[in-house]
């Protein structure tokens, strides 16, 4: 594969998060637990569609076929999707779709911080930019894990019972893929290896602050960065992508 | 959960201004949800959020009493002096 091809992928892989879990966070809407949290979780998900945005016009820039940020968005399948599994797991409850966004920008954050150094500028401000919408998501979802938590004994056992569920993709992170590490001389991507110790560290303890135990699995579920997604993803996609399949190339 | 009144200041120099109400199960997240549900436009640079049973109100029945004095007294009022255009907020 060509560099180009290669840096394309990684751009999309980087934009396929965003927006398959901002996508993911819009479904909330209307069906927030308060119409505070509603309004919560969708300006979440505005935020990550919007750098979703700014990544898929990056990418558009790489491709060498006149590809648009649309056409990146809403004319690719399954296979051709780069996003981690996490993402596009089914929003699961509050607590469900709480902790995976504390797991997820926890990451997240910490990644586009090292970024900073990639040799690709329009990576690097992207990355910046999101940096401060990202601490926010951070705040919030880790504000509301220590309250369900230390809260009732329900909350407790939900947000316990999701961990063990999200546990497995968390592995996921910190996999090195074909195009990432092909891009690690030209210093354009990073190894998510380097910064598994800091994620853990940040991770355990918030877990042991609200009495979870870290699950001991030893296995990750992983493939989605490869385009090898679970079931989900196609459900998602023919939700996301429908009117611009029914109507190519409509606008309002 | 405890109802809180919001109030934000828009810009420096400004006071803090009543915008609403939400509910919220304690005060950190109230101001997380003031955050999310009323600066989603800009609207603020400071956020301060209150339980609204703390706050002492004046009884509607007592509102004789209390304002309709100060109906007839328009020398209290700050309007025979001309204000210079660049003095926007006062």
């Amino acid at each position: 594969m060509s560099e180009n091809t290669l840096h394309l992928q990684y751009i999309l892989h980087l934009a396929d998060d965003s927006l398959i879990l901002g996508h993911r966070l819009s479904e909330w809407c209307g069906h927030g637990p308060t119409l505070e949290q509603d309004i919560a979780l969708t300006n979440l998900a505005l935020d990550l569609v919007g750098q979703a945005r700014y990544l898929f016009q990056h990418a558009a820039t790489i491709d060498d076929q006149g590809l648009t940020e649309d056409d990146l968005a809403y004319f690719r399948d399954v296979p051709e999707f780069r996003n981690h599994l996490l993402v596009e797991l089914p929003n699961g409850d509050f607590g469900f779709t709480v902790l995976r966004h504390f797991l997820w920008s926890t990451f997240r954050l910490m990644y586009y911080k090292a970024l900073s150094d990639s040799s690709d500028g329009q990576i690097v401000s992207i990355a910046k930019r999101s940096c401060k919408e990202l601490a926010y998501h951070c705040k919030f979802s880790s504000t509301w894990l220590y309250r369900l938590g230390l809260g009732t004994e329900t909350s407790h056992r939900k947000v316990r019972d999701a961990v063990d569920l999200i546990w497995p993709y968390t592995g996921e992170f910190f996999e090195l893929s074909s195009y990432e590490g092909a891009l690690l001389e030209s210093k354009i991507a990073l190894d998510p290896m380097t910064l598994v110790s800091d994620w853990r560290s940040v991770v355990h303890k918030t877990l042991n602050d609200v009495n979870i135990p870290i699950p001991e699995i030893r296995w990750s579920q992983t493939g989605g960065k490869n385009g090898r997604h679970t079931e989900h993803l196609g459900h998602v996609l023919a939700e996301m992508q429908f009117v611009q399949r029914a109507y190519p190339g409509l606008e309002w | 959960m405890d109802l809180y009144e919001v109030f934000i200041r828009s810009k420096q120099g400004l006071h803090h201004k009543h915008v609403g109400s939400l509910h919220a199960a304690d005060s950190e997240i109230a101001l997380e949800n003031a955050r999310d549900v009323y600066t989603r436009r800009s609207e603020g640079i400071s956020i301060w959020v209150v339980k609204s049973k703390d706050i002492s109100a004046s009884d509607p029945e007592d509102q004789d009493a209390l304002f309709q004095p100060a109906r007839d007294k328009i020398y209290r009022h700050p309007t025979f002096y001309k204000l210079p255009d660049d003095v926007k907020n006062i």
